[in-house]
């Protein structure tokens, strides 16, 4: 955490969070699904101030081929941030932060995915953070499970991800950035709801291990919530596609031959 | 593919032992492997150490320079975390540049050192805005035989604890010692067969499912956690990992 002393009041008399939250409230959440034409899947996810995309190409050839395993496919995650994403413009390319996150992010995918149906492929994840208000992992991790299944590609369920946190000595949900600045720890967490698995799961700050354990029962409440929301998205996605079907089966109505 | 039969086999014959309570090398799940633990290793840098862990080896050795701090925190120091994993330490490390590897490794000992405050980088200013301490800590892997998180953690804690700011050198007044205030101590956990083991071997590593370490302070509170691996934890695991590191934590940091 950032920790940097600051006058502004994190929390107010009322209880109240700086953007008006509860501690329990996350910020909006609103995910599109199947919104890229070239991808074989992908996702668009808008998460307070947060704008994520991800997509899917794959199961595909594996490359680098030394990668390739004979058993299983390989789940390859690329996370990365925009240089416009954040205040300051950011360096183009990978950093040290961006190598962790892509590789925290594909094993916690690869958890969920039937790896073992396409031997010797690879998946490739892409998560383009567009703009950045903290809480971008979560997003991305939560925009890659919906890519994956409107790619097709079969899984166990879908990871949804969520932080909890400590802001002027509270635990709370899902931090804004300038709670994330100025806050005292900060825990990201991936869920898988159908089995009760988690499979991302950072810390940072200073926590008593009653905070942290109310922090996890938090975050994981709220993954269920979010585990929700993917769902909608994808129905969604494919309630329009299907009428789009009846739709185009309606058109081309054969003229009737005259008796 | 020879080494996935290796890896097979060596999977039987772990989780054969793990069923009847017992591990390759004779420890309980909850022990350590012999840790040891030389300081002032490196004459050439301000702060070291040697640890083993077992038969991991790892040397980390701290140094200083005079720099700029970044525009947002004027008022301390900068702390760069490095890890080497060298090919000398092992045949699956590669030269080059660092991959995903070792930049998870670095992250995390940096992760535990920041987030637990072991040096008040406040008294790293020489001018606020203008020059402060850099402090490089870097991780050298010579022999690897698992758990690089605690061993590295470990050594980064002690190199620190022994560290000179050298200040005469830079022309910046008299030599002092690095105000050194915490001891992050991070302890890492696998999992295999449902089972918890603390501080895994390469063997262990290799078949574990998922990797939890968390790191914690004298306090007894966290400062730092990362799982990694495929598998998964469940909510009572990750409870019972953070119990057995603030336990353990506690044993390790009383060396200090």
């Amino acid at each position: 955490m950032g920790g940097t002393p600051t006058d502004l009041k994190l929390i107010d008399e009322r209880g109240l969070r700086i953007d008006g939250r509860r501690p329990d409230e996350m910020r909006p959440l609103r995910i599109e699904a199947g919104v890229l034409k070239r991808a074989d899947g992908s996702a668009y996810v808008e998460w307070g101030q947060n704008k994520v995309m991800a997509a899917v190409y794959g199961p595909r050839e594996c490359h680098p081929r030394h990668l390739q395993n004979p058993e299983r496919a390989l789940v390859q995650c690329n996370y990365n941030m925009a240089s416009f994403s954040v205040e300051d413009r950011k360096r183009p390319g990978p950093d040290r932060r961006s190598h962790e996150i892509s590789k925290i992010i594909s094993e916690a995918l690869t958890h969920v995915v039937f790896t073992e149906y396409f031997p010797r492929t690879s998946i490739d994840v892409y998560i383009e953070v567009l703009q950045a208000n903290a809480g971008t992992r979560c997003a991305g991790l939560t925009a890659a499970s919906v890519a994956l299944a409107d790619a097709g590609v079969p899984m166990k369920d879908l990871v949804a991800a969520c932080a909890a946190g400590k802001v002027a000595d509270t635990v709370v949900l899902d931090l804004g950035k300038e709670e994330d600045n100025s806050g005292q720890a900060d825990i990201p967490l991936g869920y898988v709801p159908r089995t009760g698995e988690i499979v991302l799961l950072q810390m940072d700050g200073d926590l008593s291990p009653e905070e942290f354990d109310k922090g996890v029962r938090m975050a994981i409440d709220a993954c269920r919530k979010v585990s929700e929301i993917q769902r909608d998205a994808l129905k969604r996605r494919y309630s329009a596609s299907s009428a789009d079907v009846d739709a185009a089966q309606a058109v081309p109505e054969m003229p009737k031959e005259g008796p | 593919m020879g080494k996935d039969v290796v890896a097979d086999l060596k999977r039987d014959y772990i989780s054969k032992l793990l069923a009847k309570g017992a591990r390759a090398d004779g420890r309980r799940f909850d022990e350590m492997r012999p840790l040891k633990i030389e300081t002032g290793f490196v004459r050439s840098a301000e702060g070291s150490a040697r640890v083993e862990l077992g038969n991991t080896q790892v040397v980390v050795g701290v140094k200083l320079v005079t720099g700029e701090p970044f525009p947002d925190t004027p008022n301390s120091g900068v702390l760069t975390t490095n890890a080497e994993l060298i090919p000398m330490a092992s045949d699956s490390f590669e030269g080059g540049p660092p991959d995903q590897e070792s930049i998870e490794v670095a992250r995390v000992i940096d992760r535990g050192i920041r987030e637990g405050h072991a040096v008040d980088m406040s008294k790293l200013v020489i001018e606020p805005g203008k020059e402060v301490w850099i402090m490089f800590v870097d991780v050298h892997v010579l022999d690897y035989d698992g758990n690089l998180f605690d061993a590295a953690n470990i050594g980064a804690n002690a190199a620190l604890k022994t560290c000179i700011v050298p200040a005469k050198r830079a022309g910046k007044g008299e030599d002092y010692q690095l105000p050194v205030q915490h001891q992050p101590i991070s302890i890492t956990a696998v999992k295999i067969d449902d089972k918890i083991l603390i501080d895994p071997t390469h063997d262990e590593e290799r078949v574990a499912e998922a990797r939890l370490t968390v790191a914690t302070l004298e306090t007894g509170n966290l400062c730092a956690m990362q799982k990694g691996l495929n598998g998964a934890f469940k909510l009572d695991e990750v409870f019972k990992v953070v119990e057995l590191s603030r336990k353990i934590g506690s044993e390790v940091r009383s060396r200090f």
